[in-house]
């Protein structure tokens, strides 16, 4: 899909007009994985599968691919359509486990 | 400018919020039957919800010219409860008559468990029965993509349904273009966290166009803004679109899809309800 020209500013204006906010995002990113680094009990974090599913996006967002957007969304997605046989917890926890699917 | 907040939970906000919403440029809110933070225990504490968002709501809005419309049933995060489901259905036909409530909503699928699939099924079966409307809820994060394919497939299982009759809500960049597809209408929420940022929803609307597509801020109990909606219009003015843009997404759209429900009005602007359930326009 080519979105070339569906965004009404020019490359320059939007990064005149956006760069400061996302400068800012980076940072808190780069901050967060420090701060896990940092942690009370050492432990890694590579080990949790959110942080995994965290690490697989992060080189989606450092590639030249487009519609990078979609495939981070899907990153974290349960890619299944089975159905749960029971409720197991009221929230979503914000990346999909593929262990818990085995179990 | 004039605006429709498509979804917002006002049972759980001020009334100073309303006013707030007021003086931004709201005419309308539509809520929808929402989960209370916790389960409630019998088909009489959703009778009681029910009567709180058809006759306590419209009253407290009108203070400040807003018109109130609500969607109701038993709410995905309660829906693994078969029994109290059976009963609440029971309890909903009686209120459907009722002049603000236009259609059944938010059901939907939270976890998306065999359950949970079956209580949406009989909320479908209910409002075709009625010829009701539908607000549908999508799940949240790694359960929305899963959850928005099995809502899409179940609906379409109903030969008599009208997609345009129902808005498939809460869509992200994943699925938005699955439900367009399908001919129904769809929700971006600018809610923190969990749901789209203003940023992200201009995008979305930049890359699928304006159509059938409408805007809310999802404001209930949780950290949310009741003034969402006119921060997206700051924003889609930051990126240059026009104020026609603006307005169909902000009023246009969301009042050409409560019209059908043939009860919707707003009177003061001059727009009497619909003499059937199709759309002036459509």
């Amino acid at each position: 899909m080519n979105n070339q020209g569906l965004c009404p500013l020019t490359t320059s204006q939007i990064i005149d007009e956006y760069f400061i906010e996302n400068r800012t995002r980076i940072l808190d990113l780069a901050a967060y994985l420090d701060r896990l680094m940092r942690s009370a009990d050492g432990q890694p974090a590579s080990g949790d599968f959110r942080m995994q599913a965290f690490r697989q996006a992060l080189q989606i967002l450092s590639s030249d691919e487009p519609n990078k957007i979609d495939h981070i969304q899907l990153v974290f997605s349960d890619p299944t359509v089975e159905l749960k046989p029971q409720l197991d917890t009221k929230s979503a926890s914000g990346a999909w486990n593929p262990a818990q699917e085995v179990q | 400018m004039y605006y429709i907040e498509m979804h917002g939970h006002m049972v759980s906000r001020t009334t100073d919020d309303y006013r707030e919403m007021a003086m931004a440029g709201c005419v309308a809110i539509s809520e929808p039957a929402f989960w209370a933070g916790w389960d409630r225990q019998s088909a009489d504490s959703f009778e009681d919800y029910f009567r709180q968002l058809t006759e306590f709501e419209p009253k407290r809005a009108a203070q400040f010219f807003i018109r109130h419309a609500s969607w109701l049933c038993l709410n995905p995060k309660e829906g693994e409860d078969r029994r109290l489901t059976a009963q609440v259905l029971k309890r909903i036909p009686k209120f459907l008559d009722r002049p603000s409530v236009v259609g059944i909503g938010e059901i939907g699928m939270n976890r998306v468990t065999r359950n949970e699939v079956d209580t949406f099924t009989d909320h479908v079966r209910l409002a075709l029965d009625y010829n009701q409307m539908m607000l549908i809820h999508t799940p949240h994060l790694e359960d929305k993509y899963k959850g928005t394919r099995v809502t899409i497939d179940n609906l379409l299982k109903f030969r008599n349904l009208e997609p345009r009759r129902v808005l498939i809500d809460h869509a992200e960049e994943h699925t938005i273009g699955m439900i367009l597809e399908q001919g129904f209408y769809t929700g971006l929420t600018l809610y923190p966290n969990t749901k789209v940022s203003l940023a992200r929803a201009v995008d979305m609307i930049e890359k699928y166009g304006p159509d059938r597509i409408t805007i809310s801020s999802a404001c209930d109990w949780g950290p949310s803004v009741p003034t969402a909606v006119p921060q997206l219009m700051l924003e889609m003015r930051r990126r240059g679109h026009s104020e026609e843009l603006i307005r169909k997404l902000v009023f246009e759209n969301p009042l050409e899809f409560l019209m059908q429900s043939g009860k919707f009005e707003l009177p003061r602007l001059g727009i009497p309800k619909a003499l059937s359930h199709t759309a002036p326009g459509a």
